[in-house]
């Protein structure tokens, strides 16, 4: 087969024709910070966490496809300085309690400010005023720490096929909303076995009487950044994929 | 509160009346809204029931829309156009006035349910402002008087049919035609001449009046017909007989929701044949069977006269089966009615919003031309771009390419409102210099306009020299006129604010951004801000610019970058004197640290405390 090639910060970069920036970034080893996007489901592009330029011009690399001739800027001062804004964006637009909540440790949203270096939410806070549905049995729904990525509507759509999840508003009112004619979880058919349940990569979807199972110091990104564990997983969906 | 029988009733009528199709929701949800006041929960489950659609959808969309709501409007809903140009006419003290004599805040319902009053985005009636709206029919030339007697009406309880018909009035004001306007045209001529032609000739008349698309963007007519003609890459490994079946689609955007803009309004008013004509040139020409007009909600007083003129048009055999007696040539087009939402404009939100979902726009690619309406190839274009379609393939690509520039043939129709003698309709060759256009339109030492409304560029009294084409200033239409004793801090609040309202809240950068750049802007227009606040301003607008997602947010920025730009005197004027403002005593949070070390030299204090 002819051999494809895109340019990431100058290295030469295979692709197979039909894959994303992404995709082809993730098979050779390059980290592109991102939350809504993971292989295992339809690339999104809301989050924007993983822009990059193309020839010049911002693309998401999730939903771009590579193509010959891109040169494509990725680990730049520029973009780094973009990443580090949206991911202070998505902090203030919730209510983000890293220090207290389950998920510490364990949350990409908070292992990606590691990365990007975010030593502060710089932004003001809104501080919005949002709802916790504890109806379900065995599964928490806390909408402060929510980011919209829509992992869990696409999770429970695609993968479930119960269609559990959906948003609703508009702009900064824009949230999720659960499918019930009663809008709560425990009226869907919803199970923690779900692949929903698995895939928040914040802690708005939380799985009840787990709470802190693993200790603190001893979770995920306690001892690895977000671009190993990202890179590992993501080279692994890949792999499955294609092999 | 359950719905009754009667309305159970009516719910089902109007989803009959939709075929109990899901892509119809939007229209459905507009008739449930009109019929209710509301969309209650109980007929979001009922709908959820009779069509199928997940609940969490339908409360998706309700929430999108601003003409939909989830708690009771009055059943007179009054919404005072926030335009820009519109606030310039007095409109913020009109609407203060119609609260005070209904007795209701701004943005609620009555406590007896009666009415409602509430601000909206432009609603396309710049040039006979202030304007609004009453149960989503068009008000115009509101003044004091006028005020006054709609209070009366609504606390009489008189129904719209025996409101003041003066009130709806609705004039084209058209100034100045040009090329286009300025010609006739029979309906039904240019299907004639593309028969006579036939299809490769008319493609290449097209080609070869250069035209490019008007809804802002421009790219080449021809090769977006063509593209779609020709199908996506997957299509042409199918054998020719299964690529003729394929669906294709031709899109009227008008959802002409650009402040400042108005021109399709007329064109639809006025001009209805050589639109549809158009669509149905382009539907003849890349094989499509059925096409829509999407029409803005503000627009809904041309909803019937524009169903007359497809009733007329199927009546003359120019829609409908058999096309002018060509066997095989079907093509008829259905009205979608939007419900207030900016982003719609956007051809791939457009699309989402025709299917009955919320206005998103896409990830491209796949573009729409290949990859539309249901996954099939679509044309969308602007409703100025078809007319000049028409025109184009009645009169030939040579007579269009004769007028305007280089890179950009023919004429351009521009609505003009703002600080002038004579706001209304004014066609140009591109070409045209601003200055030639500020003085037909008398306007007397301005200092700066808006080109392109929001989303276009602001050029100061320097810039007047600059043209209107592709090459220099392209636009959608709008054009906003600024004369001295404007503040421009108060015109950029104004887009900054307009762009935080309609961002559909899909991408990060655009969702929070804008609204942290609306909250900063304001922050500097109230006295409060340091310059501090100047450079975030700029450094916020510059990665929303980089990293929205569509064109909105990568606009956004662009009232507040450049008015920074060309007025900085302007802002720091604005800003308290200090360098830094802390929200606490710096220096004497160190007191405790002071006593403990025991100095109190120089160095043990901060400077900026004094300052």
């Amino acid at each position: 087969m002819k051999p494809y090639h895109i340019s990431i910060d100058g290295q030469a970069v295979p692709y197979q024709p039909g894959q994303t920036i992404m995709e082809a970034a993730t098979a050779a080893g390059i980290y592109i910070p991102h939350l809504c996007h993971n292989p295992e489901f339809k690339p999104h592009g809301s989050c924007k966490l993983c822009t990059v330029k193309v020839n010049g011009r911002s693309a998401a690399a999730c939903t771009m496809p590579a193509g010959e001739g891109q040169e494509i800027q990725n680990n730049t001062p520029e973009l780094n300085a973009t990443r580090r804004a949206i991911t202070r964006m998505l902090f203030v637009e919730g209510n983000h309690i890293c220090p207290g909540c389950e998920k510490t440790g364990n949350c990409q949203l908070q292992a990606v400010g590691y990365y990007v270096g975010m030593l502060d939410t710089h932004y003001p806070h809104f501080f919005p005023t949002r709802r916790v549905d504890a109806s379900h049995p065995d599964v928490m729904l806390d909408l402060d720490r929510c980011i919209v990525c829509e992992l869990c509507v696409r999770a429970s759509r695609d993968v479930d096929g119960k269609n559990v999840f959906g948003l609703a508003g508009r702009g900064l009112q824009t949230r999720l909303v659960v499918n019930s004619a009663s809008g709560l979880l425990k009226d869907t058919d919803f199970s923690a076995g779900d692949k929903a349940a698995q895939v928040c990569p914040v802690g708005a979807i939380l799985i009840k009487r787990k709470g802190y199972e693993v200790p603190i110091g001893e979770r995920i990104f306690d001892h690895h950044t977000i671009g190993e564990v990202s890179l590992e997983h993501d080279q692994a969906v890949l792999g499955a994929d294609h092999g | 509160m359950p719905l009754s029988d009667a309305d159970l009733v009516h719910l089902r009528t109007i989803v009959a009346r939709h075929g109990g199709e899901p892509t119809e929701l939007l229209q459905i949800l507009r008739e449930v809204q009109a019929y209710l006041h509301h969309v209650p929960h109980e007929a979001m489950v009922f709908l959820y029931e009779v069509l199928q659609v997940p609940p969490a959808q339908i409360q998706g969309v309700v929430e999108f829309y601003s003409f939909l709501s989830t708690t009771p409007r009055g059943h007179y809903d009054l919404r005072v156009s926030d335009s820009i140009t519109d606030q310039m006419l007095g409109s913020r003290a009109l609407a203060a006035d119609l609260c005070e004599r209904l007795g209701v805040r701004l943005g609620e319902t009555r406590a007896d349910g009666a009415v409602s009053v509430d601000y909206t985005s432009c609603t396309g009636m710049c040039e006979q402002g202030p304007a609004g709206l009453v149960n989503g029919l068009a008000l115009t030339r509101l003044d004091r008087a006028r005020i006054g007697r709609i209070a009366e009406l609504v606390e009489a309880g008189a129904p719209l049919e025996a409101w003041p018909e003066e009130f709806f009035a609705v004039a084209d004001n058209v100034h100045k035609p040009g090329l286009l306007l300025e010609n006739g045209f029979e309906p039904g001529a240019a299907l004639a001449k593309l028969f006579e032609r036939g299809r490769d000739a008319t493609f290449a008349e097209l080609e070869q009046s250069g035209l490019r698309g008007r809804g802002g963007a421009g790219f080449n007519t021809a090769w977006k017909w063509r593209f779609c003609y020709e199908g996506p890459d997957e299509d042409s490994f199918c054998p020719m007989d299964k690529r003729s079946e394929v669906q294709r689609f031709v899109i009227c955007n008008a959802d002409e929701g650009e402040p400042g803009t108005f021109k399709d309004r007329v064109l639809l008013n006025s001009h209805a044949h050589r639109v549809f004509e158009g669509m149905t040139v382009c539907a003849a020409l890349v094989g499509a069977k059925r096409g829509f007009l999407y029409l803005r909600g503000e627009y809904l007083h041309l909803y019937q006269p524009l169903l007359a003129v497809l009733e007329e048009r199927r009546r003359l055999g120019l829609l409908g089966q058999t096309i002018q007696g060509r066997e095989g040539f079907d093509f008829d087009i259905k009205i979608h009615l939007g419900a207030g939402a900016y982003i719609c404009g956007e051809e791939s939100a457009l699309i989402e919003s025709l299917e009955g979902k919320r206005g998103n726009p896409r990830n491209r690619p796949p573009y729409p031309v290949t990859h539309g309406y249901l996954g099939q190839p679509t044309v969308v274009n602007n409703v100025e771009t078809f007319l000049s379609a028409a025109m184009i393939a009645l009169h030939g690509g040579a007579w269009f390419a004769a007028h305007g520039t280089e890179k950009s043939k023919g004429s351009k129709i521009l609505s003009i409102s703002g600080d002038c003698a004579r706001p209304g309709i004014y066609e140009y060759p591109f070409g045209t210099t601003v200055a030639e256009i500020l003085a037909d339109c008398g306007a007397s030492d301005p200092f700066g306009a808006q080109v392109g409304g929001p989303s276009g560029t602001f050029i100061s009294d320097k810039e007047f020299g600059r043209k209107l084409a592709f090459e220099d200033l392209a636009t959608g239409g709008s054009f906003i006129v600024f004369g001295q004793g404007r503040d421009p801090l108060e015109v950029a609040r104004n887009f900054t604010h307009f762009f935080a309202h309609e961002s559909c809240g899909f991408c990060t950068p655009c969702r929070v951004g804008t609204a942290l750049l609306r909250n900063i802007h304001d922050k500097i227009c109230a006295g409060h801000g340091t310059p501090y606040d100047l450079a975030e301003l700029a450094d916020l607008g510059k990665i929303i610019k980089g990293a929205s997602h569509c064109g909105l947010g990568q606009t956004a920025a662009n009232p507040i970058l450049t008015t920074l730009e060309r007025y900085p005197g302007l802002y720091e004027a604005r800003l308290k004197e200090t360098v830094f403002q802390p929200g606490f005593d710096l220096d004497g949070a160190l007191e405790v640290s002071r006593r403990l070390t025991g100095r109190d030299d120089a160095h043990a204090h901060l400077e900026q405390a004094n300052q």
